[in-house]
């Protein structure tokens, strides 16, 4: 009977050997589809357009953010409970999970990969995690004003020298912490930098900060190179002469909206995409679309910018043509488009539609569709090459 | 709340359609009462006006769309929490009021163009009530 069982044992654990070296395999084009009602996620390959594993367990994940380490192994799922999910993609499970927040928006992952930050809305501020354990560093509230409140913190960004930015969106103030000594950071703030910064991005080459407005019609850019020049404001006043139009969902902004020297960027209250000249700082023309942007973001090589809208047009999307700055191709999807994700390269696109439980993958050169993957309640989608992108 | 319970019980009873009629203008007439009334310190019959399938699409609403700045769970994001708790201050009245009309200079759209004032009077009662799930 013993030596039945070793037997069994041994054979079990070839079979599982086997098994390990049969699936071999790189991370390059996976990817994490976030179920935003189920609390799970889906693994998906953009090579063989399919869903290879899914991985529950997550918390609250109605608003959720995915950032990657940089071997592209783990993604590190930043719920809106305060939970952060270490999960190996590879294994589909989930290796490390933290609380460390009451209400939390997002993360973003040092240069050097050792450390990852979480933007939190209560209490308001800023925690920083080492990668390898999730274990704390170092803990930044959002404290202002005299009376010591906390800020909700918006738009946090990894920036170079092992820096994160963030800002503070109810003390109208932007924050740059220098993690070269992860457990004393230093801190310099820039206040007065406009009304509530609703998010914030870091452009590509990881040198300018932008924070967007809500408050008023314009952006704070901040240049991380020359800091002592301070917070100057762009694309001011943009929306001048027009009536403001009700915001039914914030706009979300990355080093996505960067295509060449131009970065395209959503007007608030309005139904238009500004684009800004990164040369000049000022803004180089704007483009009618079908709602009120909230992502806008840029293929790849720079050539077409893709765009989706908030309620109550949030089953659109429409393709601008760079060249000619016009609408090429509107979209319909499915219904409450929440999300676009271009693989590494920008051959094609994912596309959440969250009321009909499906992505939409877009072949971005004929602009049909590719594919359609089953998904619950389907929001933000996160590939790995994210792992390589300063500002993701 | 009294005045439904009455109310509830010979509406299943079967009758004729003239005495059918009168009831029912006895009870619009009795509701008319009842709003002014809640509209000082009374609350609202939950889901009396609303058909059930427009309670569901106005649950996703909230739970979806004000989700966007208020979290699904409703208990706050870049809006505040919208729970029973942290509700309490606000009277009823003024809820439904800046679900229909918002709040321009904190960032909260007014709703008015996507339903009636029952339906956000409903959305405010169950708001403090403890707002439903999605199925």
């Amino acid at each position: 009977m013993k030596t039945k069982a070793f037997f069994i044992f041994l054979m079990s654990a070839f079979l599982l050997q086997g098994c390990a070296q049969s699936n071999l395999r790189g991370t390059g084009d996976l990817g994490v589809v976030i179920e935003r009602a189920s609390g799970s996620i889906q693994i998906i390959d953009t090579s063989a357009l399919s869903t290879i594993a899914n991985v529950n367990g997550l918390g609250d994940l109605s608003h959720a953010s995915v950032v990657y380490s940089r071997d592209a192994r783990y993604a590190y799922i930043f719920g809106r409970d305060g939970g952060i999910s270490k999960v190996d993609l590879l294994s589909a499970s989930v290796v490390k999970r933290v609380m460390q927040a009451g209400n939390s928006i997002g993360g973003a992952i040092s240069q050097n990969g050792k450390l990852i930050a979480a933007q939190n809305y209560s209490p308001g501020g800023v925690k920083v995690f080492s990668t390898e354990s999730l274990e704390l560093v170092s803990d930044i509230p959002a404290t202002y004003g005299l009376d010591g409140s906390r800020s909700k913190v918006v738009g946090l960004v990894d920036a170079p020298g092992n820096h994160f930015v963030w800002s503070l969106f109810d003390a109208n103030e932007i924050w740059v912490g220098n993690f070269t000594d992860p457990k004393s950071p230093t801190i310099e703030k820039f206040l007065n930098i406009g009304k509530k910064p609703y998010d914030g991005f870091i452009t590509p080459n990881g040198r300018y900060y932008l924070a967007g407005l809500f408050g008023e019609d314009g952006m704070a850019l901040l240049d991380l190179w020359h800091p002592k020049n301070g917070v100057h404001r762009v694309l001011d006043g943009y929306g001048q002469g027009q009536e403001k139009l009700p915001v039914y969902k914030m706009p979300h902004l990355r080093g996505w909206a960067v295509a060449g020297r131009y970065a395209y960027i959503p007007s608030i209250g309005h139904h238009e995409v500004l684009i800004l000249d990164m040369d000049t700082w000022k803004e180089a023309g704007r483009i009618s679309v079908s709602g009120q942007p909230v992502f806008v973001i840029a293929r790849p090589d720079g050539r077409q910018v893709w765009v989706n809208f908030a309620f109550p047009n949030n089953n659109k999307i429409d393709v601008i043509d760079v060249q000619s700055r016009k609408v090429m191709k509107q979209l319909e999807p499915g219904k409450a488009v929440l999300h676009m994700e271009f693989t590494p390269r920008g051959e094609a696109v994912w596309v959440s539609a969250r009321d009909d439980n499906r992505i939409v993958i877009y072949d971005t050169n004929t602009l049909k569709e590719q594919k359609v993957l089953p998904a619950q309640s389907p929001s933000g989608i996160f590939f790995t090459n994210r792992a390589a992108r300063i500002g993701f | 709340m009294v005045m439904y319970k009455i109310l509830s019980k010979p509406q299943r009873v079967s009758l004729g359609s003239k005495r059918r009629a009168i009831l029912w203008m006895i009870v619009i007439f009795i509701d008319g009462i009842s709003r002014v009334a809640y509209a000082t310190d009374l609350e609202p019959p939950s889901g009396r006006f609303i058909a059930a399938s427009r309670q569901t699409e106005l649950i996703k609403i909230v739970r979806q769309d004000c989700g966007s700045c208020h979290g699904m769970t409703l208990k706050g994001g870049l809006g505040p929490a919208l729970l029973p708790n942290s509700l309490g201050a606000i009277s009823f009245e003024s809820l439904k009021a800046v679900i229909l009309f918002g709040r321009p200079e904190l960032a909260m759209p007014p709703w008015q163009q996507f339903m009636t004032e029952d339906e956000a009077a409903w959305i405010a009662l169950n708001l403090k009530n403890g707002f439903p799930n999605e199925n």
